[in-house]
C-alpha cells in the first residue's frame, strides 16, 4: 500500500501538473477500458490476451508489428533480406533504439529475445512460433541473422505476434510487474484490480505520440460497463460486453460506435472421432441445420460475418463458401437419415463462459432439436472447458471462436482437439509454409479455406466482432482487432 | 470471563481448522488446471509442465495442504500464481478498499436502523410506525445489486453527482476515497439497515413487556424516559449479534458490489482468481475471510459478556 501511495502521489503531481499545464491546449491524456485485466504484463509467457491489449506496441515492440488494419510492417527492425532459398532472414535493426531503462537495444537483445522464446525451459504460450528457428546470430549491433530449418512463408507474421516482442536480458527478471520495452509509452503504475497508467516515453526512437498518459481501467460486468460509459468515467471502452446497448449509444451524439472485425472465427466445434460426428454426413447435416443469421441476431444482437470455412473474411485470400452449408433443415433431415439417425441421436454440447456461447448455445441447441438431434447444454467456465474439453477431448460439441490470427493450421494437427485427420489437409500445410510466393500462397490457402468447408469438420458460424464505444472525439482507434493491442500511439483527441 | 473467553477461543481454533480442511477440498475439487488457464491453447506440454513445476503444483495435494496451513501459521499465504505477488501483499492492498467500505456501509445502516427502530417501536401501531415498517419490508426485499444499478442510474448518469464505479484512490484523499465508496455503500447499507431495524423494533418492544419495564414506569419514569434507560440497553443484545452478522457479510458478501462498482477490493479479487483458476489466493483469501468472520463472532460474544452480566459468571 505504501508504495502505491508514493507512485500515486508522484502521478497524481505530474497529473495535477499536466493539467495546469495543458488547461490552454487539447486533452492530451485518455482512460480506455476493457472487460479483464491482465494477470501480469509479460506478453511472452501468458495466453492472456489482456497483457496485449496494454503493452503490445505501447510498452513492447517487436521486429515487425501489425497494422490495425492487419498487415506486418516493419518495427524495431528497419529492414531485411530474405536468402533466395527462404532459409536464411537478415534483419537490420533501428539506430538508437533504447529501452526505457535506458540500455541500448541492440543485435544481442533480439538473439536474447528469440533464444529465450525457443529455449527448452521456455514459458512461452505459443512456443510453436519459434520453432522452425534453427539458429540466431549476431552479425554486428545493428544486424542480426536468422536462419530456418526449411523455408517459412510465415515467419515474418510471426515476428509481429506480442509473443515475439523484443526484451531484455537486464530487466527480464521483472518483466511481469515492471516490464521495461523499446516503446512509447512506459509503465506509470499499475493498481492490481483496478487501473494501469502508462506513460509517455520521452526517448522513444520513433515520432513522438500525441497523448501523454494513458489510463487502461478493468470493469468486467456488462452493466457497469455500460454505466461507466454512459456517465463518462471512462473515454474509450474496446471490447465493449454489452451489444444490446450499442444502438443507445449509435443515437447519442457524445459517442461514437466502432464496429470491426476480429480474428476469432466463432464454430461449433465437433468431436471428429467420436461416432456419430466420424460420419461426414452427420456433421454435413448439422451443417445445413444451422441458422447462422437467427444466431447472429440472437446472441450477438446482429453483430458478426457469417463465415463458411476457418478463415477471417477481411482476409485477401478469403473465399466466401458459406453456400456450402445453406440453412435447410429438410436437407439436414435427409442427410441424418442417409447416415442412418432418422430419428436423430443424443449428444453434449458444452458452453464456455463468453455471451456468444451461452447465448449462441441456446439457439444452436433449439435448431438442431428442430432435426432431430438432441444436444445437452452444459456451461463450463474457461479452466474446466480446457480440462474435460480441450485437454481431455470428453464432448461432442462446443463453441468457441477460434482468436489466434491466421490459425488455419490447427485442422492439420490431428491431436488437436476437434481431432480432424486429414492427410491431404496436412500436406497442403506442409506446402503453404515452406511457399513465400504472395500469390501461391493466396491459392494454396482458398484451397485450404475449401477442404475444410467441405469435410464439415467443424459448424462455421460467424466471425467474431469487434465492438467499442468511444467519446465522439476519440481518433484513431482500430476498429479491426487484427491481434490483441491497444495503439495508443495512433490515438487522439479532435481539435 | 476468563473460562467463558477460553472456550470462546477453543471453538475458534477448531473452527479454523475444520474450514481450511474444506475450503482446500472444495477448491482442489473443482476441475481445471492453472497452467493451462494460464498459457492457453496453444502451449505445449513441455512449456505446461514446466509452468507447474515452478508454481510448486507437481506435489501431491496432501502435501499442498499441508504446506499450505504451515504457511499461513507463519504469516505466509503464498504467492499467486498469475499475478506472482505474495497474496498477503494483494489482500493488504484489497483490504484498503473492502474493509473501509463494510465500515462505511456499517456505519450507514447503524445510523439509519437505529432511530427507525426506537421510532417505531415507540409508535406502535400508529402510522409512524407502519410508514417504518413498511420501507423497512421493501428494503429487505430489494436486491442489492438491482438498486445498486439503480443509484447508478439516477446519481452517476443522470445527476452526475458521483462516478459510475471506480475507486479514487486513498492517496488523493480522505474525501474522494469517501465520495467513490458512497454509492457501494449505500448500496450494502440500505437493506441491511432495514433488517436491523426490524430487529431493533420487536426487541424493544419485548422489552416494553417486561416487568421491569412496568417497575420502571411505576417508579416515576416517563415513556420516553424508561424507553432510553432501561429499553434501548436491553435491546442491544439481539442487536449485537445482528450487527456482527451483518459485519461478516458486509466484509465478505461484497463481492457482487465489487463487481457492479468495479471496485478493487477482496471480493473482486476471489471473482478474479477463481475464472483464472488462481488457487492459492482463492483459499487463502476464503480462509481469511473465515478467520475475520469467526473473529467477528468471537467478540461479538465477548461483547454479549460485556453488556450482559449474567454471561460472565455463566460457564
Amino acid at each position: 500500500m505504501k508504495w502505491i501511495g508514493k507512485q500515486g502521489l508522484v502521478s497524481g503531481l505530474a497529473l495535477s501538473a499536466l493539467l495546469l499545464a495543458g488547461a490552454a491546449s487539447a486533452k492530451d491524456d485518455i482512460t480506455i477500458a476493457m472487460q479483464l485485466e491482465p494477470p501480469h504484463l509479460d506478453p511472452t509467457s501468458a495466453a492472456a490476451q489482456a497483457i496485449d491489449s496494454v503493452v503490445y506496441v505501447n510498452i513492447f515492440e517487436g521486429l515487425t508489428r501489425f497494422m490495425g488494419d492487419g498487415s506486418i510492417v516493419p518495427a524495431l527492425a528497419e529492414s531485411w533480406e530474405i536468402s533466395d532459398d527462404g532459409t536464411v532472414y537478415t534483419f537490420n535493426l533501428h539506430d538508437g533504439v533504447t529501452f526505457h531503462d535506458g540500455t541500448t537495444m541492440d543485435a544481442e537483445d533480439v538473439k536474447f529475445s528469440l533464444d529465450r522464446a525457443r529455449a527448452e525451459d521456455s514459458a512461452n504460450a505459443q512456443k510453436a512460433l519459434f520453432a522452425g528457428i534453427d539458429s540466431v546470430d549476431v552479425v554486428d549491433p545493428q544486424t542480426v541473422k536468422v536462419t530456418l530449418k526449411e523455408p517459412d512463408g510465415n515467419f515474418l507474421f510471426n515476428m509481429a505476434w506480442g509473443d515475439a516482442v523484443i526484451v531484455a536480458p537486464e530487466s527480464i527478471e521483472n518483466i511481469k510487474t515492471a516490464p521495461v520495452g523499446t516503446g512509447p509509452y512506459t509503465l506509470g503504475e499499475w493498481v492490481q484490480g483496478d487501473k494501469i497508467v502508462l506513460n509517455r516515453n520521452p526517448g522513444y526512437w520513433g515520432d513522438q505520440p500525441a497523448l501523454a498518459q494513458a489510463t487502461f481501467k478493468f470493469i468486467s460486468d456488462p452493466t457497469a460497463a455500460f454505466a461507466a460509459v454512459m456517465a463518462e468515467d471512462v473515454d474509450v471502452f474496446t471490447g465493449f460486453p454489452a451489444p444490446e446497448n450499442l444502438p443507445q449509444f449509435e443515437a447519442d451524439p457524445r459517442f461514437q460506435v466502432l464496429v470491426g472485425s476480429t480474428e476469432g472465427e466463432t464454430i461449433l466445434s465437433t468431436n471428429n472421432k467420436q461416432p456419430p460426428f466420424d460420419n461426414i454426413k452427420v456433421r454435413q447435416a448439422m451443417a445445413h441445420a444451422i441458422d447462422r443469421q437467427a444466431i447472429i441476431d440472437g446472441a450477438m444482437f446482429g453483430y458478426g460475418t457469417p463465415i463458411g470455412s476457418h478463415f477471417a473474411p477481411h482476409n485477401p485470400a478469403y473465399v466466401d463458401l458459406t453456400g456450402n452449408s445453406a440453412f435447410d433443415p429438410d436437407k439436414a433431415r435427409a442427410l441424418l437419415a442417409e447416415a442412418g439417425f432418422p430419428d436423430g441421436f443424443e449428444t453434449t454440447l458444452h458452453l464456455p463462459p463468453p455471451s456468444y456461447a451461452r447465448r449462441g448455445g441456446e439457439i444452436i441447441a433449439a435448431q438442431l432439436a428442430a432435426v432431430g438431434i438432441k444436444a445437452e447444454i452444459t456451461n463450463v467456465e474457461w479452466a474446466q472447458w480446457l480440462e474435460t474439453v480441450f485437454k481431455g477431448k470428453n464432448f461432442g460439441l462446443t463453441i468457441v471462436s477460434h482468436t489466434e490470427p491466421m490459425d488455419i493450421g490447427i485442422y492439420a494437427r490431428p491431436d488437436y482437439y476437434f481431432q480432424y485427420d486429414n492427410p491431404a489437409f496436412q500436406e497442403l500445410m506442409t506446402t503453404l509454409n515452406s511457399t513465400t510466393d504472395p500469390d501461391k500462397r493466396t491459392e494454396l490457402l482458398q484451397q485450404a479455406q475449401r477442404i475444410i468447408s467441405e469435410d464439415y469438420v467443424n459448424g462455421y458460424l460467424f466471425q467474431l466482432a469487434a465492438l467499442s464505444v468511444a467519446k465522439a472525439g476519440v481518433r484513431g482507434l482500430w476498429a479491426n482487432a487484427p491481434t490483441a493491442a491497444t495503439d495508443l500511439a495512433a490515438i487522439s483527441w479532435a481539435e | 470471563m476468563l473460562r467463558y473467553s477460553l472456550k470462546r477461543a477453543l471453538s475458534l481454533v477448531l473452527s479454523l481448522a475444520v474450514a481450511s480442511l474444506v475450503i482446500f477440498a472444495v477448491i482442489e475439487v473443482a476441475p481445471g488446471d492453472p497452467a493451462s488457464f494460464m498459457l492457453g491453447v496453444n502451449a505445449q506440454e513441455d512449456t505446461l509442465a514446466a509452468l507447474r513445476a515452478e508454481l510448486g503444483l507437481d506435489v501431491s495435494k496432501t502435501e499442498r495442504y499441508f504446506t499450505w496451513v504451515a504457511g499461513m501459521l507463519q504469516g505466509d499465504f503464498g504467492v499467486s500464481y498469475t499475478y506472482r505477488t505474495p497474496v498477503s501483499k494483494m489482500v493488504a492492498d484489497r483490504m484498503w478498499v473492502s474493509l473501509p467500505l463494510a465500515l462505511y456501509a456499517l456505519a450507514l445502516s447503524t445510523a439509519i436502523a437505529f432511530p427507525a427502530g426506537i421510532y417505531a417501536a415507540s409508535r406502535r401501531g400508529k402510522a409512524g410506525d407502519v410508514a417504518v415498517m413498511g420501507a423497512t419490508q421493501l428494503g429487505v426485499a430489494v436486491p442489492n445489486f438491482w438498486f445498486a444499478m439503480m443509484l447508478v442510474l439516477v446519481f452517476a448518469i443522470n445527476l452526475r453527482w458521483f462516478n459510475a464505479g471506480g475507486f479514487a484512490g486513498w492517496d488523493k484523499g480522505i474525501w474522494a476515497g469517501l465520495h467513490s465508496l458512497t454509492l457501494p455503500a449505500v448500496a450494502l447499507a440500505l437493506p441491511q439497515a432495514a433488517i436491523l431495524a426490524r430487529v431493533m423494533r420487536s426487541a424493544l418492544l419485548d422489552i416494553l413487556g417486561e416487568d421491569f419495564m412496568r417497575t420502571a414506569r411505576a417508579k416515576g419514569l416517563t415513556r420516553r424516559q424508561a424507553l432510553w434507560r432501561h429499553g434501548v440497553r436491553n435491546a442491544l443484545i439481539p442487536v449485537l449479534t445482528i450487527i456482527g452478522l451483518q459485519f461478516s457479510f458486509l466484509l465478505a458478501g461484497s463481492i457482487i458490489i465489487e463487481q457492479v462498482f468495479y471496485l478493487p477490493g477482496l471480493g473482486r479479487l476471489v471473482f478474479q482468481s477463481i475464472s483464472s483458476r488462481d488457487l492459492i489466493v482463492v483459499e487463502s483469501v476464503v480462509m481469511l475471510l473465515v478467520f475475520a468472520v469467526i473473529m467477528v463472532n468471537f467478540l461479538v460474544d465477548l461483547a454479549y459478556a460485556a453488556v450482559d452480566p449474567r454471561l460472565r459468571s455463566r460457564t
